[in-house]
C-alpha cells in the first residue's frame, strides 16, 4: 500500500483535480486551493504533487487550450482516474469509519 | 536554442500588461524540461496576471518568483521522460558502449589494461628514481654555490682526480681568494665514532668539521644555534642521535664523550639530513680545532705534501666554478713544485655534480651514476612503448570487429566527428583505468623497489608536476591508441561494411603491416634486455668466482677507536685464544677488504729511474698471515724466530711483476732511504674492487701503525657462541665502548652492492618487458586464431592435422621474433661491449650467450602462441563452421 499512499497535500490537490473537472490545470488547481483552503501554495508544490499523482495513476493528463493570459501557451489538463476516484473515496469511507468509532464520552 | 517567449499580448497589439521579472523567466527557461516549459510557463503566467490584479504589481512580481523557485525542484527538472539525444547522452553511450566491449573480451581487456598498467607502473618507478637522483643533494640551500675543492694528476697519461686535499689550501683560499669564496670548510672524513653520555653508548659516523660548516650546510637546527662549532670543546648532534642518547631530555649543555677521549658540550641539535643526500651519514659535528689538538700527527703533517682531508667550498654569489677553478688551477704547482711532471690541478666540483659525476675516465672526462640515469631513463622509455604497442596493437585488432557497429551508427546517423569521439572517450576510458592501476601498483610495490634500489622514495601525491606528466601521458597514449579505429574505421562507407558477410569486414592487409612492426620492436627490446640482463649476471658471477687470495669464511673484524686498545696486543690476543672461540688474531692498518694507503719513495735494485713507483702498503702483525690465511707462492711468512724480520716485507704477486724482480726473496727495498728485505711473495689478495687487477702492494710488520684488529673465529663454533666469548674479552679490555665487529664476508659482499642493484633491477624489468610483449602476442595470437575460426574448420574438414595446423598459426609470429632477434643483438653486442670496459676483470661477450637468449625468445613466443594456436586446432569443425 506504500506506493498508494496518499499525503495530505495530494489529497488536496486530488480533490481540487476533482472539482475543477474538466479544466483542472496548475494555475486554477492553485486558485482553487488558495480559494477552498484560504493558505497560500506555491505553484511548485502543486506541479510535484500532479506530478506525482500521475506517477501513481490517480490522475490522467493531457494538453489543452490556450487563452491569452497564458501568454498564448498551452495547459496541461488533468482528470482524476477511477483509480483516484477510488481512492478518495476509500479515504473518505476510512475517515468516516473513523469518525464513527470515537465514542460520545470524547468530547465531553 | 529557443528564446524565452514574449507575452503574446506585444504581438498582438494589445495594450502594455505588466511583466513578471525577466531574469525569473529566464532561469525557468534555462532549467526546465522542455517537455514542461510550456505549461510551467503558462500557469505562471496566468497567476501572475491574476495577482496583479488581485493584489497588485509588486505583490504579484514577488509571488511569481518565489513560484519559479519553488519549481525548481529534482522532480520538476527531471528530463528523462522524454529524453532528447543531446550530447552529453550520446557521450554516455559511448561510455556503455565501451564498457560492454570490455566485459564481453574479459580477457582481452584483462591483456590490455593489465600490460598497460604494468607499462606504466615501470615508467613511474623509474621516473620517481631518476627524480630522485637528479635531485640528489638540493637538500642543502645554498646547492648552487657549493663545491668540493678537488685536485687533478696525470700520470703516465692518465689522468686521475682525488678530494684528498693538503690542509695549507684551505687557509690560501680564504685569505687569498677572499672575494671568490664566501666560506671555506676543512673537514674529517665520515667515520665511525663512539658517543657515550653516562653509560649510553653509540657507534656514530660523523665529521670534524670548520665552524662555518653548519651555515655552508645550512643545518636545520631544532635546538641551538648554528654558531656552536666556536669553542673547540663542543658538538652539535643529528636529531636522531639526540635521540639515542638523550631520550627526551634537553640535550643542550649535556657533555659528551667522543671516542672515549674528548669531552664536549652539546651546543646544538640539527634535523638529520635525509636520504639523497652527500652527507646523510654526518649524524654529528665536532670542532675542527679539537681533531686538530687530539690528533698530533695532523700537525706533523699540515704540509702542502699531505693529501688528507676534505675541503668544501660555497663561492661567493658574483663568481662562477669555471673562472674560479681557473684561478686556483695552479696552487698546488706553486706549493708543491716538485708535482709538476704530473701536471698537478686543483679545481672546484660543484655540488650538483658530486652524486652523478664523481668518476673521472682516463682522459678527464666526468662520469658515473649519470650513466645508469640514462640506461634506466632509457629501459623505462622502452618498457612502457612496449606497453603502449601492445595496447595499439591489441585495440586496433579488436576495432576491426566493429566495422560493422560503424556501418550501422553512420546507417542511423551518426556523423564522423561523432564516430571519431567515439572511439577517442573509449581507449581514454581504458587508458585511464590502467593509469588509476597503475597508481596502485606503485604504491603497493615502493617498498619493495626502495629496498633493492636503496632509496627513500616517496609517492609524490601533492606534486602537480607528476599528475600533470601522469595525466598527459595517458592522454597521449589514448589518443595514440585510439587514433588507428577513430580515423581510420570512421571513414567506412556504411553500405560496403553492412553489405559484407557474417565473417566479418576484411580491412585489408596494410592493417596488418604497422602491427608486425610493433611486434618486431616489442622483440627487439626484449632480446636485447634478456641478453643484457644475462651479460650483466655473468660478469657478476665472473668477478664473484675470482680467487680472493686469502679464506674469508669466520673472520670479523674490530675497529681500533680508542686509546685503550692499543698496548695491549699481546694480552689481547692470549685471551682471546684462551677464550677457545677464536683461532688467531693480528692488527693490522686497514682492513682486508680496503687498502688503506698508497705510498711512493721506494727504490730497488734494477728500478727504471723515469718510473714514477707507487705501491700499496699495509701494516700487519706476526700473526697477520695465520689470521686471514694469505697464500705464499715464494719464500715465508714474517716469524718471531727472526728478530731481522722487523723490517721485513712481503710482497704480492702483482708488485713483484710490477717492481720487475726476478727471484724477489732476499731482495732489499728502500723505502724513503729506510732499506727492507723481501721475506715472501704472496697470491695477490683480492682488496680493493673485485673488477679491477690487484694493485701492486707491500707488507710490513708494525705495530702501531693498526687500524683494525682481525680475528678468526673457530669454525667448530657456532658464530654466537664464539662472538659472545669474543665481546666478554672486549669488554674487560675497553670497557667504554660498544663491541662493534663486521664480518668481512659481508664486507666483501658489499663490493658486489652497485653491480648486484644493477642486475636486479635490470633483470625485474627484462621480466617485465618479456611479460608484456608476451601479453600482447597472446592477445594477438588468439585474435588471429578467432579470425580464423572458419578457415581452421575447413582445413580440418579436408584433413589438416593439429601439427599443421599449429604450424600455420604460429610460424608468423616466429617469423617476427626471427627478425627481431637478428636486429637486436648487434644492438646488445654494442652497448654491452661497452659496458664491460669499464671493467678491467671483465668476462667474455661470447656469442651462446646471444643465441641462448634468441633461443629463449623464440621458446617464449612459442608458447604462448602455441597455447592459442592449439587450441584453435583442436576445436571441433562442426561447431566453428555451424554458425553462418
Amino acid at each position: 500500500m506504500k506506493g498508494t499512499y496518499l499525503g495530505e497535500f495530494e489529497e488536496v490537490v486530488l480533490l481540487a483535480v476533482a472539482i475543477r473537472s474538466g479544466d483542472a490545470y496548475g494555475a486554477a488547481i492553485v486558485n482553487e486551493i488558495e480559494q477552498q483552503m484560504d493558505r497560500s501554495v506555491s505553484l511548485g508544490a502543486v506541479h510535484s504533487a500532479l506530478n506525482r499523482l500521475q506517477e501513481k495513476g490517480l490522475v490522467d493528463s493531457q494538453m489543452g487550450g490556450m487563452t491569452a493570459e497564458r501568454g498564448g501557451r498551452r495547459k496541461r489538463l488533468y482528470t482524476v482516474t477511477a483509480y483516484g476516484r477510488r481512492a478518495l473515496e476509500e479515504i473518505r469511507q476510512l475517515r468516516n469509519q473513523m469518525w464513527d468509532a470515537i465514542p460520545h464520552t470524547a468530547w465531553s | 536554442m529557443n528564446h524565452p517567449p514574449r507575452p503574446v499580448g506585444d504581438a498582438a497589439g494589445l495594450p502594455e500588461r505588466p511583466r513578471p521579472p525577466r531574469w525569473a523567466t529566464r532561469l525557468l527557461h534555462w532549467l526546465c524540461p522542455p517537455h514542461r516549459a510550456e505549461e510551467l510557463e503558462g500557469d505562471l503566467s496566468e497567476l501572475f496576471q491574476q495577482r496583479v490584479q488581485a493584489v497588485g504589481l509588486s505583490q504579484a512580481r514577488w509571488r511569481y518568483v518565489r513560484d519559479v523557485l519553488s519549481l525548481l525542484r529534482p522532480s520538476l527538472l527531471k528530463r528523462d521522460k522524454y529524453p532528447r539525444p543531446t550530447t552529453t547522452t550520446m557521450i554516455r553511450n559511448y561510455f556503455k558502449i565501451a564498457w560492454r566491449n570490455l566485459a564481453k573480451n574479459k580477457a582481452f581487456s584483462v591483456i590490455n589494461i593489465g600490460g598497460l598498467s604494468v607499462g606504466m607502473t615501470v615508467a613511474m618507478l623509474i621516473g620517481l628514481w631518476m627524480y630522485d637522483e637528479l635531485t640528489f643533494n638540493t637538500y642543502y640551500q645554498h646547492y648552487g654555490r657549493i663545491a668540493k675543492v678537488m685536485q687533478s694528476a696525470t700520470v703516465n697519461g692518465d689522468f686521475g682526480a682525488g678530494e684528498y686535499m693538503p690542509l695549507p689550501l684551505a687557509k690560501t683560499l680564504q685569505t687569498d681568494f677572499a672575494d671568490d669564496f664566501e666560506r671555506v670548510v676543512l673537514s674529517s672524513w665520515t667515520r665511525e665514532h663512539i658517543l657515550a653520555y653516562g653509560d649510553k653508548k653509540f657507534t656514530k659516523t660523523g665529521n670534524y668539521v670548520s665552524p662555518e660548516a653548519p651555515d655552508l650546510l645550512s643545518l636545520t637546527m631544532t635546538k641551538g644555534t648554528r654558531a656552536g662549532l666556536t669553542d673547540p670543546a663542543s658538538v652539535l648532534l643529528a636529531a636522531s642521535v639526540a635521540t639515542a642518547l638523550f631520550g627526551d631530555a634537553d640535550p643542550l649543555g649535556k657533555v659528551v664523550k667522543i671516542d672515549n677521549k674528548l669531552n664536549v658540550k652539546v651546543m646544538g641539535v640539527y634535523e638529520d639530513f635525509p636520504h639523497n643526500t652527500e652527507f646523510r651519514e654526518m649524524r654529528f659535528m665536532a670542532p675542527w680545532d679539537l681533531y686538530v689538538s687530539s690528533e698530533p700527527w695532523i700537525r706533523e703533517n699540515a704540509g702542502w705534501d699531505n693529501n688528507s682531508w676534505q675541503i668544501l667550498a660555497q663561492i661567493a654569489p658574483q663568481a662562477d666554478f669555471t673562472s674560479v677553478s681557473a684561478k686556483i688551477k695552479d696552487l698546488r704547482l706553486k706549493n708543491v713544485p716538485e708535482t709538476a711532471h704530473v701536471k698537478p690541478a686543483v679545481f672546484l666540483h660543484p655540488m650538483s655534480r658530486w652524486h652523478l659525476y664523481d668518476q673521472w675516465d682516463k682522459s678527464g672526462v666526468a662520469g658515473g651514476r649519470i650513466q645508469y640515469v640514462w640506461l634506466f631513463g632509457l629501459i623505462g622509455v622502452f618498457v612502457l612503448l612496449l606497453a603502449c604497442i601492445n595496447f595499439m596493437n591489441l585495440s586496433t585488432a579488436r576495432s576491426e570487429k566493429r566495422a560493422k557497429e560503424v556501418g550501422i551508427r553512420k546507417a542511423v546517423g551518426s556523423n564522423r566527428a561523432q564516430l571519431i569521439s567515439q572511439f577517442f572517450s573509449e581507449s581514454l576510458l581504458v587508458v585511464g583505468v590502467a593509469f588509476t592501476l597503475s597508481l596502485l601498483l606503485v604504491w603497493l610495490a615502493l617498498p619493495l623497489f626502495n629496498d633493492i634500489a636503496d632509496k627513500k622514495l616517496v609517492m609524490p601525491w601533492q606534486e602537480p608536476v607528476f599528475w600533470l606528466s601522469g595525466l598527459g601521458f595517458s592522454l597521449v597514449t589514448g589518443l595514440i591508441a585510439g587514433s588507428y579505429p577513430a580515423l581510420y574505421l570512421s571513414s567506412f562507407q556504411p553500405i560496403t561494411v553492412l553489405k559484407g558477410t557474417s565473417s566479418g569486414f576484411r580491412v585489408g592487409r596494410f592493417a596488418t603491416l604497422p602491427r608486425q612492426v610493433l611486434v618486431v620492436i616489442q622483440f627487439t627490446v626484449s632480446v636485447t634486455l634478456i641478453t643484457g640482463t644475462v651479460i650483466v649476471f655473468q660478469q657478476i658471477q665472473h668477478a664473484k668466482n675470482r680467487p680472493v687470495g686469502y679464506d674469508r669464511s669466520g673472520l670479523i673484524t674490530v675497529a681500533m677507536n680508542t686509546p685503550e686498545l692499543f698496548g695491549h696486543y699481546n694480552a689481547l690476543r692470549s685471551e682471546l685464544i684462551g677464550t677457545g672461540a677464536v683461532v688467531d688474531m693480528a692488527t693490522s692498518s686497514s682492513p682486508t677488504t680496503q687498502l688503506g694507503s698508497r705510498q711512493i719513495g721506494f727504490d730497488w735494485v734494477g728500478k727504471d729511474p723515469a718510473m714514477k713507483e707507487q705501491l700499496g702498503v699495509m701494516a700487519v702483525t706476526h700473526d697477520f698471515g695465520k689470521t686471514v690465511g694469505w697464500q705464499f707462492v715464494a719464500g715465508r711468512d714474517f716469524s718471531r724466530t727472526f728478530s731481522t724480520d722487523s723490517s721485513g716485507l712481503i710482497l704480492n704477486e702483482t708488485a713483484v711483476k710490477y717492481m720487475g724482480l726476478n727471484d724477489p726473496v732476499g731482495k732489499v727495498v728502500k723505502w724513503n732511504g729506510k732499506p727492507f728485505q723481501v721475506v715472501g711473495v704472496i697470491r695477490d689478495m683480492v682488496m680493493d674492487s673485485p673488477f679491477a687487477p690487484v694493485y701492486q702492494t707491500a707488507f710490513l710488520l708494525n705495530y702501531n701503525w693498526a687500524g683494525v684488529i682481525n680475528i678468526k673465529l673457530n669454525p667448530r663454533l657456532s658464530a654466537s657462541e664464539s662472538l659472545a666469548s669474543v665481546e666478554a674479552v672486549f669488554r674487560t679490555f675497553n670497557p667504554g665502548s660498544p663491541f662493534d665487529y663486521k664480518f668481512l664476508d659481508q664486507q666483501y659482499a658489499l663490493k658486489f652492492a652497485a653491480e648486484e642493484r644493477i642486475s636486479t633491477l635490470a633483470s625485474i624489468f627484462a621480466v617485465l618487458a618479456i611479460f608484456i610483449s608476451c601479453l600482447g602476442l597472446f592477445g594477438l595470437a588468439s585474435f588471429t586464431a578467432e579470425q580464423r575460426t572458419k578457415e581452421i574448420g575447413v582445413r580440418k574438414v579436408l584433413g589438416a592435422s593439429v601439427l599443421n595446423l599449429w604450424s600455420l598459426l604460429s610460424k608468423d609470429f616466429v617469423f617476427l621474433v626471427l627478425i627481431a632477434f637478428g636486429i637486436a643483438t648487434p644492438i646488445a653486442w654494442y652497448f654491452l661491449s661497452g659496458w664491460l670496459q669499464k671493467y678491467e676483470y671483465r668476462t667474455e661477450l661470447s656469442w651462446w650467450i646471444f643465441a641462448a637468449s634468441g633461443a629463449g625468445a623464440l621458446a617464449i613466443t612459442l608458447l604462448t602462441v602455441s597455447f592459442q594456436a592449439i587450441k584453435a586446432a583442436l576445436m571441433d569443425p562442426v561447431k566453428s563452421l555451424r554458425s553462418e
